[in-house]
């Protein structure tokens, strides 16, 4: 019975773990299959669990907070729109510049929140959760978010693969001059896939405020922007297979802390390396003939679409 | 009505000048109305930001200091993006650079000698070199992006510098904290003005200016950039091979990286820490496209993030404003740089909408 | 106005230093630098209490400055030094990472005091400070053994610095005084604040049976992972009550503000000298936070009475016998380790489950 447990709370533990990780790339996935490369996740997730953290605060209903969260992360990502694809500024650098804003920006405006604590969202829903046995506690522990996470691939895959309009999207991905002779709407459709990213992050950082860790601190989405932007690569742009780079990610994570516990030394520095240099591989799997890495990556990634040329 | 965008067939050189300072005036503003709101005197805030860095000898040369790997590394970045090779891992260069050269130092000890510095600046370009070696290789060999591969080397590099100063590497006197013992003296760059810490790298990083605009203008391999950069069918017509122009950006921009990282530690920090730089080859790749991938443009443009950095500093001691306050002006300068320009390669146009009820 | 600002800070450099002697006349000039953001909680906030402390003290006398998030490395000695020419009288680095760089600006302003906080290299004019974070820890590892039922405890760690490793140790001794059979599971997160991977620590500890969780990291995530699965915890660095209500024990805190008082008080005074000052319950550096409702009254007498014994001596949490992870005796019975031994700690005790 315990064994049972504690298999199971290592399941979820890993499960919660890649949550964040499985909606931000998701996001991410789709602005990139329709060719807009934005490194900005990090900030946008930041400034999405600043605003989710103070809208929960302020209205004292978690739900307004994923809500304000998600429209939080696409107003950056409309501001990321507006300059790369309005004014056609280098994807690349605007980015960053987005990260860098979201930083600061998120801290200043959460600087009085800080010392707020709040009721997340599986104690809320499950207010049983303190006192339940170790076996129902770990599944009252996936909360709506964890189930998302589970969901929300299997519907933008089905959408990028099963529906008019993710084919469209891939299209404009792929090559925007023909998109375009086609009569599609390049920069429209982009605009569309980017704020649909901005959301998704601005949800996975109010999953960090306001689910997994209930509160807000500067900084507190530590990294797992980046990580998110790698998995989308790990993944070959692939919906399924992010989810599986999200899961292998927690795991390993999980992994070492539980071998750390037992006793066991593992280096955590090397064991930090492993999400990047297996994305390297990855990456140098699907890339090394063309034919592969046209069915694979977005050909048109991060490429500036200039109708007139 | 709504805005269209028509390209210009020659970049409108007025405003090229312009694009910037208008930049600047507007994130200026946002500052300051920032300030007010949040119950400072916006002009006294603004000069601790902008001018009161600069009011003293140290203070230039703090300035100096803190544009110096930001110039470098935007350098070798900025002629990359002009043959269209994208390092975006100059911060992984920049740790491996500083691991291998403060590795000689660390080596040899108190026995070196005139040659530990030189031997200590080669090994650091040689480490940065390497490190984006990996890259050109995985790019001409695989075909896999060099954008994705040197961001997956940047993290990389992080976690190898954690590893060496928290195990293999780490001060036998030190207490179990994560550092190496100090470079000895022998090991540190020379100071340029006494009593500051502006040192030789700052030269290093003035020299690769020159040699950069040579490099893009004038020799041969610039050319071959160019044409490499533009239009990739008509370089391989012309005879240039793409795979050449990839390795040459790579080692380059991985070199100055290096060169940079190598400078961080045998100069202000003077051993090897688990983190050694606040995110220069990032900053880098921003400061190369504000200062319009020319490098005397980046000049100014490292200069100018340097000062923001040193302004945030002063903004909380005379001002009591919290450091985000910076983030938040530094993002909206680099927003407003990336808007404007914009106005140089297009004439923008307002289109009267046709009406749809009439 | 511009003009005469502008006037002002045309001055050299040196104007900083001489305004020294008209500022004795003046409010002194103090300077704090902090390695994180001040936050709510945490370490770098204990030290803004000091600073507090400092202000409500001495009021007009004093004229207190910060910095916050200044990065451990060349940033630093930058910050340090324009705190020194801005004419700040006494230098306050709160962060093990800001020693080298203290150092080299404290010998460029020979007149200028400096405290740094955790380190080991001092001068004429720097000064060391630190608490004796384990004594609060050994009373907190005895409650945190009373209060378990599986006697697995867990505590999550940032660096194996000796600091964290002291802490760990002198945990589990506590927890071993009240139950010999105590074992405290440790797991590293190799950073001081990731509130995320904090709590995925935390979650597998849990699985693992341990049914008390206590941290050396700089969040308040453990405190609240405690109260969403109604597992009790020990915090450290602040009182975390208000995170976990109904099940945050205690909390190791670091009370900095009569020491902070104190030194600025001997600048003014001029009897200010360097050295080194590693307090403890004894001098109201090392505090327990109010505890829990859910502590009984023996437990509370019984940690009461242990911290007695440690502020006068008659207890040290690291007397022996104490035995290796391999049961290998480490300190003799009768025995102490001495204040250098401590600091230089680089292994774990009998009842740890751990590697350094």
């Amino acid at each position: 019975m315990h064994d049972a447990a504690m298999l199971l709370a290592v399941l979820v533990a890993t499960l919660r773990a890649a949550t964040p990780l499985v909606l931000a790339g998701l996001g991410e996935l789709v602005a990139e299959r329709a060719g807009v490369l934005n490194l900005g996740l990090e900030g946008m997730m930041l400034v999405g669990a600043v605003t989710g953290f103070i809208a929960a605060v302020a209205t004292g209903n978690l739900a307004w907070g994923l809500l304000a969260a998600m429209l939080a992360g696409a107003a950056m990502a409309a501001a990321f729109a507006f300059l790369t694809l309005g004014l056609r500024a280098n994807q690349v650098a605007t980015g960053l510049a987005l990260t860098i804003f979201g930083v600061g920006f998120s801290a200043l405006v959460g600087n009085s929140y800080q010392s707020q604590p709040i009721q997340g969202l599986a104690t809320t829903l499950f207010p049983e959760l303190s006192t339940a046995g170790p076996l129902l506690q770990q599944v009252l522990l996936i909360d709506p978010l964890v189930w998302l996470s589970l969901v929300a691939p299997v519907l933008v895959h089905r959408f990028l693969y099963r529906s008019r309009a993710g084919l469209i999207l891939r299209a404009v991905g792929e090559s925007h001059d023909v998109a375009h002779a086609f009569g599609y709407h390049v920069i429209r459709i982009r605009v569309l896939a980017t704020l649909f990213g901005g959301a998704m992050s601005g949800l996975a950082g109010a999953y960090l405020s306001l689910a997994y860790t209930p509160m807000w601190t500067e900084n507190m989405v530590a990294g797992r922007g980046w990580i998110a932007l790698a998995l989308v690569v790990f993944s070959t742009w692939k919906p399924g297979w992010l989810v599986v780079g999200a899961w292998l990610f927690g795991f390993v994570t999980i992994a070492g802390f539980q071998a750390e516990a037992l006793g066991l030394s593992v280096s955590p520095q090397l064991l930090a390396t492993l999400p990047y240099l297996s994305t390297i591989i990855v990456l140098v799997l699907i890339s090394r003939d063309r034919v592969r890495l046209k069915l694979n990556a977005p050909a048109a990634l991060g490429k500036p679409f200039n109708p007139a040329a | 009505m709504r805005l269209s965008l028509e390209p210009r067939t020659s970049p409108w050189p007025l405003m090229s000048a312009l694009a910037p300072l208008l930049a600047v005036a507007l994130a200026t503003l946002g500052a300051g109305i920032l300030f007010a709101l949040m119950g400072r005197d916006p002009l006294a805030a603004l000069h601790a930001l902008f001018l009161s860095p600069l009011d003293s000898v140290n203070g230039l040369a703090e300035l100096a200091l803190k544009a110096t790997p930001l110039l470098l590394c935007a350098i070798g970045i900025a002629i990359g993006v002009r043959a269209n090779v994208w390092n975006i891992g100059a911060e992984g260069q920049f740790i491996i650079g500083a691991i291998c050269g403060g590795g000689v130092a660390l080596y040899f000890g108190p026995d070196g000698g005139w040659w530990l510095l030189p031997l200590m600046l080669l090994a650091g370009v040689a480490g940065g070199m390497a490190w984006a070696a990996v890259a050109a290789f995985l790019r001409t060999r695989f075909n896999a992006h060099e954008i994705l591969v040197t961001l997956m080397l940047s993290y990389t590099a992080v976690q190898v510098l954690g590893w060496l100063v928290h195990g293999p590497w780490q001060d036998p006197e030190g207490f179990n904290f994560p550092q190496t013992p100090l470079f000895e003296p022998g090991a540190l760059l020379p100071v340029l003005i006494e009593g500051t810490r502006v040192n030789l790298g700052a030269v290093f990083a003035l020299l690769s200016v020159p040699l950069g605009s040579l490099l893009l203008g004038r020799m041969m391999v610039g050319f071959r950039i160019r044409v490499v950069g533009l239009a990739p069918g008509a370089a391989r017509y012309a005879g240039f091979s793409e795979a050449g122009t990839v390795w040459f950006c790579l080692l380059l921009s991985g070199g100055l990286a290096g060169l940079a990282g190598i400078c961080e530690v045998a100069g202000p920090i003077g051993q090897l820490l688990p983190v050694i730089s606040p995110g220069y080859g990032f900053a880098a790749i921003i400061v190369a496209f504000l200062g319009r991938l020319h490098p005397v443009g980046i000049l100014f443009a490292a200069l100018l993030m340097a000062l923001l950095y040193l302004g945030g500093e002063g903004l909380q001691i005379s001002q009591q404003l919290p450091l985000a306050v910076t983030g938040v002006i530094q993002g909206m300068l680099l927003f407003f740089l990336l808007g404007a320009d914009v106005f140089i390669g297009y004439r923008v146009r307002i289109v009267p909408r046709t009406p749809r009820h009439a | 106005m511009l003009l005469s600002r502008r006037t002002l800070l045309l001055a050299p450099p040196a104007a900083g230093l001489a305004a020294r002697t008209a500022a004795a006349a003046g409010p002194m000039k103090v300077g704090f630098v902090y390695v994180s953001p001040i936050g709510d909680a945490g370490w770098s906030f204990q030290h803004e209490l000091g600073r507090r402390a400092v202000d409500a003290a001495l009021g007009s006398a004093v004229k207190t400055v910060y910095v916050e998030n200044v990065e451990e490395g060349a940033d630093a000695e930058r910050v340090i030094r324009k705190l020194a020419s801005d004419g700040n009288e006494l230098i306050f680095a709160t962060s093990f990472g800001y020693m080298n760089p203290t150092l080299k600006v404290a010998q460029q302003f020979p007149k200028i005091r400096f405290e740094h906080a955790t380190g080991y290299k001092r001068a004429a004019n720097v000064a060391t400070y630190s608490a004796r974070f384990y004594e609060g820890r050994y009373v907190a590892g005895m409650i945190a053994a009373r209060m378990s039922k599986t006697g697995i405890m867990g505590d999550v760690a940032a660096f194996p610095i000796p600091e964290v490793v002291q802490g760990i140790n002198a945990f589990t001794l506590g927890a071993r005084s009240v139950n010999p059979k105590a074992q405290v599971k440790v797991v590293w997160t190799s950073s001081w604040f990731d509130p995320g991977k904090e709590r995925a620590a935390a979650d597998v500890l849990i699985a693992q049976g341990a049914d008390v969780i206590t941290h050396h990291t700089d969040s308040t995530a453990i405190a609240q992972v405690g109260e969403e699965k109604g597992v009790f915890t020990v915090a450290y660095n602040s009182d975390m009550a208000k995170y976990g209500p109904k099940t945050c024990l205690t909390a190791v805190t670091h009370v900095w503000g009569d020491y902070y008082v104190g030194r600025v008080k001997a600048a003014m005074a001029g009897t200010w000298t360097s050295g080194d000052t590693w307090g403890g319950f004894k001098d109201g550096m090392v505090k327990l936070a109010p505890y829990n409702a859910a502590v009984p009254d023996a437990v509370r007498q019984e940690a009461a009475a242990k911290i007695a014994q440690i502020a006068d001596g008659s207890l040290k949490p690291f007397q022996g016998p104490i035995m290796d992870q391999s049961g290998k005796p480490k300190v003799a019975a009768g025995a102490a380790m001495s204040d250098k031994e401590i600091a230089e700690m680089k292994w774990f005790v009998e009842g740890v489950q751990g590697k350094i």
